[in-house]
């Protein structure tokens, strides 16, 4: 393999817009999304409920329901773009080579169907094999992902199942045909924390193994800041702010990226009452023109009311906000 | 799992017995049959000795425990009509009815499912919008009005079909069917429509229910990301989920169809059990009431029976398992 294609992303989506035309009017909830993920790395796709991040996951398996509609902007997945692809072209990709995780195990698994019956049709939906390496080939992938006695557990229907289990047993159906990228959307949001970091360290065990390039969709910056390679912050549609994960976190230059960190609860202020961003998520059906997020913004001036270019303001930093908090700047705010 | 159907079956016994009593004292409040029965010059010696015969002169509660000790050995009295068993007598008329009743059923399933899950998967289109305006229609219209057009279109104007009895039929089993020849069919097919359009409707409702409520779940959403095909999505992880409230209902309908297909039997002059009954009740045929009665209930509590099983084989979750 040449640097050139070790270099080039796995998917890298261009200005991606997905709008949904209910009767009530348009709402755009995503709405000029860009961001790369490459071999081998991990996305943390960041922010509040409702601010598009799980349309975005939709969007690239082309899984949006009506009135939902991929409107604008490019999903290439190793240069070809998925949003111009047809039904069956994407069928054969999706749970082949791209694959999801859903939030709630406790809903993704068919409740009248088997467990194997729901991974060998995975595996021959894609691949010509007998029934018989199907099973074998679920089995196997069961056992990756750390179920005990699979073969037995093969027989079992989901609700004999705990939570974390069919967790696993959902990203084994992931993972039953080495995909080259995984969206995962808040899978371990429904899990408790023991159950949570055991699975973050199989599946970034996994990704760095089988050099899958995944986005994860999470609100849990904790979660980010131990698994992702880069971050990206979405507030109500948009991208706000995209870098690696370190300096994106040691020093947000968005003022809502500041704002979700300093409302995570930390050890080190005992007695202090947590921070919150004052305010609520506006309504994507009437955003206020400019930066939607002036209106819950200490920085807010009357600039803040034209339409914010999404641009880079430090290497390898690109943030939309007409005042990036640069810590100089700060300093001579103070 | 036979602990269990062992207290079903002794549930079942109990509401058999409570239904006796309930049809019996129901059946002896409505009236007289000695009047009806006995002609009007019959003198008091001829009213005494009939009365007599008939086990009317004794008091309702031991008229009720003799009726109880004869159920027991499987009689369930003469009746005064016929002067025939009055188990026999329905007996005969059963498959007529069972005929009609499954014919009726298994048409709403076969029309019903697929006009419910294309009415369920698109239900802006123009198709769908028919389909459930034609449901309305189909629980509105009263029967008999539905059965009397079907008679002057296909047999009086179009003759294509024959609108009374059952036709030719074949003996199996010593009971008389008539599916199972093609002029039966045909005698059939007016009939079991008219009982089936109510049914169809109801299925049609259902599976549309069901299909737009599984649609939106998130198994079915993961099963497309896994990259199944439409076809398999929908007839594998959807049809299975939403064939659990439709074998509930149709089962429930299956047992009310076989027990009050009356009017359609009437209007086209299917022999069956619904005219026997209607019959035995204009002229207060006590035994043939009860006895009919009675094997409706237990028709009822057989069907509730297997449809608890069938849940059984359709629902994981409810299997009931020896642990």
């Amino acid at each position: 393999m040449t640097a050139l294609t070790a270099a080039a992303p796995t998917l890298e989506v261009r200005n991606l817009q997905t709008h949904f035309f209910t009767r009530a009017g348009v709402v755009k909830a995503v709405d000029d999304v860009s961001f790369s993920v490459g071999r081998g790395k991990v996305l943390g796709l960041v922010g509040e409920s409702g601010s598009g991040k799980t349309v975005t996951g939709f969007s690239i398996l082309g899984l949006v329901d009506e009135p939902g509609r991929i409107v604008g902007g490019s999903i290439l997945f190793h240069g070809q773009d998925l949003a111009k692809q047809s039904e069956e072209q994407m069928r054969q990709l999706r749970g082949n080579r791209i694959a999801m995780i859903f939030q709630d195990p406790m809903m993704t698994l068919n409740p009248v169907l088997r467990i194997d019956t729901q991974m060998i049709e995975t595996v021959q939906a894609h691949t010509k094999v007998s029934k018989e390496e199907a099973r074998q080939r679920a089995r196997d992938t069961l056992g990756m992902v750390g179920i005990p006695s699979p073969d037995e557990r093969l027989k079992s229907y989901p609700h004999q199942f705990s939570g974390g289990m069919r967790q696993r047993v959902a990203i084994a159906i992931a993972l039953l045909h080495r995909p080259e990228l995984i969206v995962a959307d808040e899978p371990t949001t429904a899990l408790d924390v023991t159950i949570q970091a055991q699975i973050l360290a199989e599946v970034q065990k996994l990704c760095a193994e089988t050099g899958t390039a995944m986005i994860w969709i999470t609100h849990d910056l904790s979660v980010v800041a131990g698994l992702a390679d880069d971050i990206a912050v979405m507030y109500a549609g948009k991208v706000v702010e995209k870098g690696e994960v370190a300096p994106v976190l040691d020093m947000p230059l968005h003022p809502y990226t500041a704002g979700l960190i300093g409302s995570v609860p930390s050890r080190n202020k005992r007695g202090e009452p947590l921070k919150q961003i004052p305010g609520m998520t506006p309504n994507v059906m009437r955003l206020p023109p400019g930066c939607a997020f002036r209106t819950r913004c200490a920085y807010a001036t009357e600039v803040c009311k034209q339409e914010v270019p999404f641009g880079e303001v430090a290497p390898g930093r690109e943030v939309r906000c007409f005042h990036p908090l640069f810590p100089a700047k700060q300093g001579e705010a103070a | 799992m036979s602990l269990y159907l062992l207290r079903r079956l002794l549930q079942a016994a109990l509401v058999m017995l409570a239904m006796s009593v309930i049809v019996f004292v129901g059946v002896y409040a409505i009236g007289d049959p000695v009047e009806i029965l006995i002609s009007p010059d019959a003198d008091q010696m001829e009213r005494e000795r009939a009365i007599k015969a008939l086990g009317l002169d004794l008091p309702l509660w031991m008229q009720y425990l003799s009726f109880l000790g004869n159920a027991l050995r499987g009689d369930l009295g003469r009746s005064f009509v016929f002067n025939e068993p009055a188990l026999q007598l329905i007996l005969q008329r059963m498959p007529a009815t069972l005929e009609l009743a499954f014919g009726a059923t298994i048409m709403a399933l076969i029309i019903g499912i697929p006009l419910g899950l294309y009415a369920g998967l698109k239900p802006k289109s123009f198709g769908a919008k028919c389909i459930m305006t034609g449901s309305i229609l189909g629980f509105s219209l009263p029967t008999f009005w539905v059965g009397l057009m079907l008679i002057m279109v296909f047999a009086v104007q179009l003759g294509w079909l024959p609108s009374t009895g059952r036709g030719e039929t074949v003996d199996v089993m010593g009971m008389r069917w008539s599916f199972l020849t093609w002029d039966g069919l045909r005698h059939l097919a007016m009939p079991a429509l008219n009982l089936a359009l109510f049914k169809i409707s109801l299925v049609i409702r259902l599976t549309r229910a069901g299909v737009r409520e599984t649609m939106l779940m998130d198994f079915v959403k993961f099963a497309r990301a896994k990259g199944l095909t439409n076809r398999r999505v929908i007839s594998v992880h959807v049809f299975k989920n939403i064939m659990i409230p439709v074998v509930t209902v149709v089962g429930l309908e299956l047992g009310s169809t076989i027990a009050f297909s009356v009017v359609t039997e009437s209007v086209f002059a299917w022999p069956g059990m619904g005219k026997l009954i209607i019959d035995s009740i204009n002229v207060l045929d006590r035994p043939v009431i009860v006895a009919y009665l009675m094997i409706i209930v237990l028709m009822f509590i057989t069907i509730n029976l297997l449809v608890d099983l069938s849940y059984s084989a359709l629902d994981p979750r409810v299997r009931l398992e020896n642990k």
